[in-house]
């Protein structure tokens, strides 16, 4: 039972780390109807300029949000760069240029940082605390309230603002939100900002349990997609839950089932992926779309 | 002679490269039969791939999965049961074929977007789950494949051509993958060429169109994605047998991304294109690391941290660059250039200034 509780909150806090980067994942998906490949590339260059901030003397507090404002301005540019040309364009051709895009960061990370394996701080420490007979760290916790706290802001500036109104609006009725005076092609720049801001976070909180290197989250984007899958890819709430629910199910599958181990979590995370696809494509949040024939 | 002059100018064209892949070896040292052998097995598989992509509509980015699949059925069957190597080729193709085939059915209800998802998964998943069975698969280390003896008519040929020299065993595994690259890009143009061809095209231009019209969308989309794995499979074991040995590594999530730029950069739904594709694939990193490396005025500390980024990230470029002016690839560029040189050089109608050509049947 103790270690049941010690798997579900580190399967949480992994879940916590799957969340924020099936929420970037959403948030681009909802702007333009695409799956952003490069996503956690991106995340994974965020973390090395959070790392150098951190390296250059930067208190990490400082260092982290300017970080997320970094990442946000550099999506923005990607947007406006690399997307905006294609942007009407087949969804296959949109699909390879955003893997174009992942390799080209993962190589320039390479090129610009190396390929050793580096310690990434993290604010929280690795003590445990005693937790209902259950013993749990403190950097867990600090990772699943960080992704709690990001998470309500989104789901605030999206609900709740002027701002987040307009972006749905830009990104469900782009032609009437054009004739309303909402510069829609901007909108589309500011939700990749958005998701690269959101995707870096999942980077910094990922890379003290991982070591960080340019392929830090080539495993962890299986699981954001898993996790946006399972939530139904359009649902900000979906994702959350939904990469939760990979978390828990992730860790607790390779404690349990002797055929998964440690190697073949991966292997879970495909048959997510492939599971609800096949049975039940809207995911759990996802409302059945209506194809106009 | 006379139905041979009027010929297209593509056969001609057809047979200036055959026989440019036929003569190769015989002026190559043996090492480099090895490489270009490589570049003609990236060749089958991206033809397979542009079978599925470029007609059928459908994406992959799975296909180091299947190429492993085929390699190590191929590894396998002449490793423990001690088949002999070419039979295993067809072997590893069919297996893998019928793999494909089971895949493109719950490929049907995914949408492109999704399908994409699903095998970027499956072939980030394939390492991993090649290791788990490690008495079949040799876990870590692999499977080490010995090189198989060229037969003696093929010594002989190629004494007599070469005037005496030994064919070495990566020569005629060279010839091995050229015989069978030839008869797959064969089958290739014909299928498009013909009804099923046309049909994959209807259903990727316009799905509800093309049911409209009667054709059976679920049997050619699975279809196509049978065939396509079928030339994975075939590529997969030919890639094992020239690189000796097959391991997990060998098939990481890279080579799928690989093969998928490939079929882009030479061109989607076009024959010339996955030759185009396979030798870029092949040649690329290997000439942009080496040409960085040989470059005296590049600091060395920079150039060798180029050597391992450097493919990705020239290949990242590329491939935007690419998809955002040239979506048709290499050969689609070729295509248009040639079709421009033509109309300017024979004349054909000036839209500008309204000259008509000459009409070749009243001349």
């Amino acid at each position: 039972m103790q270690e049941f509780i010690q798997l579900l909150v580190s399967g949480l806090a992994n879940g916590g780390i799957f969340a924020s980067l099936a929420l970037a994942l959403v948030l681009i998906y909802n702007a333009m109807g695409l799956v952003n490949f490069a996503q956690g590339e991106m995340a994974m260059f965020a973390t090395f300029i959070a790392f150098t901030l951190i390296g250059r003397g930067f208190n990490y507090w400082i260092a982290f949000p300017l970080t997320l404002v970094i990442a946000f301005a550099g999506g923005v540019l990607i947007e406006r760069v690399v997307i905006r040309p294609v942007e009407r364009a087949p969804v296959l051709t949109l699909v390879i240029v955003t893997l174009g895009l992942a390799t080209l960061v993962n190589g320039t990370a390479g090129f610009l940082f190396g390929y050793e394996p580096r310690v990434f701080p993290s604010p929280f420490s690795v003590r445990t605390v005693n937790i209902i007979g259950a013993f749990v760290s403190y950097r867990d916790l600090g990772v699943i309230a960080t992704s709690a706290v990001v998470l309500v802001l989104i789901y605030v500036l999206l609900q709740r603002t002027t701002l987040g109104l307009t972006m749905r609006a830009a990104a469900h009725h782009p032609e009437a939100s054009r004739l309303l005076g909402v510069r829609v092609s901007w909108m589309l720049a500011l939700g990749w900002g958005l998701a690269s801001a959101v995707g870096a976070l999942s980077g910094i909180m990922v890379a003290p349990v991982l070591v960080l290197e340019p392929n830090l989250m080539q495993t962890i984007i299986i699981y954001a997609f898993a996790a946006a899958v399972l939530g139904g890819i359009e649902s900000p709430l979906g994702a959350v839950v939904g990469g939760l629910i990979v978390g828990v199910t992730v860790n607790l599958a390779g404690a349990y089932i002797p055929f998964v181990g440690g190697d073949l979590q991966l292997a879970v995370a495909l048959a997510i992926i492939v599971g609800v696809l096949v049975i039940k494509p809207n995911g759990l949040f996802g409302r059945a779309s209506v194809r106009n024939v | 002679m006379r139905r041979l002059r009027s010929l297209p100018p593509r056969y001609w064209l057809v047979l200036v490269v055959v026989l440019f892949f036929v003569g190769l070896p015989t002026v190559v040292p043996s090492f480099q039969s090895s490489e270009w052998a490589q570049v003609l097995i990236f060749a089958i598989v991206i033809m397979g791939l542009n079978i599925l992509v470029g007609f059928s509509g459908q994406i992959s980015l799975g296909h180091g999965a299947l190429m492993a699949l085929g390699a190590y059925t191929s590894a396998i069957l002449i490793h423990r049961y001690h088949m002999d190597y070419l039979v295993t080729i067809p072997i590893a193709g069919l297996l893998t074929g019928a793999v494909g085939f089971l895949l493109g059915i719950p490929a049907l209800r995914l949408s492109a977007l999704y399908l994409a998802l699903a095998t970027f998964a499956l072939a980030v998943v394939t390492p991993s789950l090649i290791k788990r069975p490690a008495d079949l698969t040799g876990g870590v280390r692999g499977i080490l494949i010995a090189a198989p003896d060229p037969p003696q008519f093929a010594k002989d040929a190629f004494g007599a051509v070469t005037g005496g020299s030994a064919m070495t065993s990566d020569q005629w595994l060279y010839y091995v993958s050229l015989m069978i690259a030839i008869l797959l890009f064969w089958f290739a143009w014909n299928l498009v060429r013909n009804r099923p061809g046309r049909a994959m095209r209807a259903i990727r231009d316009r799905e509800v169109a093309a049911a409209a019209s009667g054709i059976n969308i679920a049997g050619y989309k699975t279809l196509a994605f049978g065939i396509s794995a079928f030339y994975a499979g075939i590529a997969g074991a030919l890639y094992g047998l020239t690189s000796g040995f097959v391991s997990p590594d060998s098939f990481p999530l890279a080579l799928s991304f690989q093969l998928l730029v490939g079929t882009v950069i030479g061109g989607l739904a076009s024959i010339a294109g996955p030759l185009i594709g396979g030798t870029f694939t092949f040649w690329l990193p290997i000439v942009s690391s080496q040409f960085v490396g040989s470059q005296p005025w590049i600091p060395t500390q920079i150039a060798s941290t180029f050597k391992d980024a450097g493919p990705a990230v020239t290949y990242g470029a590329l491939l935007i660059l690419i998809m955002i002016f040239a979506p048709n690839g290499i050969a689609g560029l070729l295509a248009s250039g040639y079709a421009y040189l033509r109309r300017r050089l024979l004349g054909a109608a000036d839209r500008k200034s309204g000259h008509m050509p000459p009409d070749p049947q009243t001349v």
